[in-house]
């Protein structure tokens, strides 16, 4: 098995896990972290075509097209990723909490919530 | 070359593991701080792939600035209340997990299934090359070929900054950012801050003019820069610049506006939107770069930095 097939399924892998962690985990902080982790398998497949691409004949380890979609998608998961974290800290600030559920009316095995 | 394939898995064991532990470690401050070895650690994987340019982009920004977005974040909010946050059922977990894994099954499928021989565009990237004056097919991609993305995405920072900016409180508009505010910094992290950032530049000026010839470039060259600028602003050695400051917000479009405006040159002299007149491709080029990366690591230094806060009603600084 060549490094581009095992590492296209390590990034299958990564992108399953970082979805389950993305649907399952209740903190905002978390979603994020998971999203994160579901994009690096994203790019890490990006890597595996490219690697397949590569062209001995003129020294390339890989075909740099999607090499420099990885990097324009690298800096602009970054910057979608800090604006989600000032939108989980906005939210801490405002509502003083950080789970993203709506407040439900408290149900018997609840506690009551304040309202304010 | 034996010793390659051990590498390889070894080396997919431990991310896989490492994301495992990720999604599955109940403190949000421990899945951080794994998140930072998980950069570290796709930046190997991605020189195991051939991908030099990709691998110092993902160490500096996906592992380091990445990494302290979410740490600062994590030891800003409060700990989660279990009695507030409620898991999902176990049925429902484990409905999401096999949904989850057949996703994954089908990537693993596509990947195996990949047409042989794989298309490319290394020989047409290669082709043209000597026509732009540089060495490196991925900066030729970035800033010829497919310049108007660049374009796009450095808009995009623009944007972004933009947005971030948006979510201050009302009262707090106009102040400085303070999310990297910290308690008083320890003289080892002020020695620190103190000894660093010349060398920093120095890698950064480096990285950014190799980037031609060599794996490197604007980005990862500004990435660098902004962590020099962030450690200064952790120290507390330096305060970042009120969100009103004009000469900040020219700083912020500079690299944007001359990248525009060589654009917008091309389509007089070279007939073409983006398009280099004959000959001038890498001046061009290179003062494109120079600009964007200034541009870039003042963005990406105020992204880290958070919204502006009010300097009054900032708890816990």
């Amino acid at each position: 098995m060549s490094e581009a097939t095992l590492f296209g399924l390590c990034a299958a892998a990564l992108v399953g896990l970082g979805l389950y962690g993305l649907v399952c985990h209740p903190g905002a902080l978390r979603k994020i972290l998971a999203f994160n982790l579901l994009g690096s398998g994203v790019f890490l497949l990006f890597g595996v075509v490219a690697r397949r691409g590569a062209d001995p004949a003129s020294g390339l380890g890989g075909d740099p097209v999607p090499q420099a979609l990885v990097i324009t998608g690298l800096v602009v998961a970054f910057a979608a990723t800090a604006i989600a974290v000032a939108l989980v800290l906005r939210l801490a600030a405002t509502l003083g909490r950080t789970g993203l559920e709506p407040e439900r009316p408290a149900g018997p095995d609840r506690k009551p919530e304040d309202r304010s | 070359m034996s010793v390659g394939p051990l590498v390889d898995i070894g080396l997919a064991l431990l991310i896989l593991s490492l994301a495992v532990w990720i999604i599955a470690t109940r403190a949000t401050y421990r899945a951080a701080e794994g998140f930072v070895a998980y950069g570290l650690l796709a930046a190997l994987v991605w020189v195991r792939l051939g991908s030099v340019d990709v691998a110092l982009t993902e160490a500096a920004l996906g592992s380091g600035l990445t990494g302290l977005l979410l740490l600062r974040a994590a030891a800003r909010l409060p700990a989660d209340d279990p009695a507030e946050t409620s898991r999902p059922s176990p049925g429902l977990r484990l409905l999401v997990g096999v949904l989850s894994a057949l996703v994954a099954a089908g990537l693993a499928a596509v990947v195996l299934l990949l047409p042989e021989p794989a298309p490319s565009l290394a020989p047409a990237a290669m082709a043209s090359l000597p026509e732009t004056g540089l060495g490196n097919p991925v900066t030729g991609v970035l800033l010829a070929y497919r310049a108007v993305d660049t374009l796009g995405e450095s808009v995009v920072l623009v944007l972004a900054l933009a947005g971030l900016w948006s979510l201050a409180a009302d009262g707090a508009w106009g102040g400085r950012p303070a999310s990297l505010r910290s308690a008083p910094a320890g003289n080892a992290l002020r020695f620190l801050a103190q000894v660093l950032p010349p060398f920093g530049i120095l890698v950064a000026i480096h990285i950014f003019w190799i980037g031609a010839d060599y794996p490197g470039g604007k980005f990862q060259a500004a990435t660098i820069l902004a962590a020099m600028w962030v450690l200064v602003l952790v120290a507390g050695l330096r305060q970042p610049p009120p969100v009103t400051s004009r000469r900040m917000r020219w700083l912020v479009v500079f690299g944007s506006l001359a990248f525009l405006a060589i654009g917008l040159a091309g389509i007089g002299l070279a007939d073409a939107f983006l398009a280099y007149p004959d000959g001038w491709a890498k001046p061009l080029i290179l003062v494109i770069e120079a600009t964007l990366t200034l541009s870039i690591a003042v963005i990406l230094g105020l992204l880290l930095a958070g919204p502006p806060a009010d300097d009054r009603s900032e708890p816990g600084s």
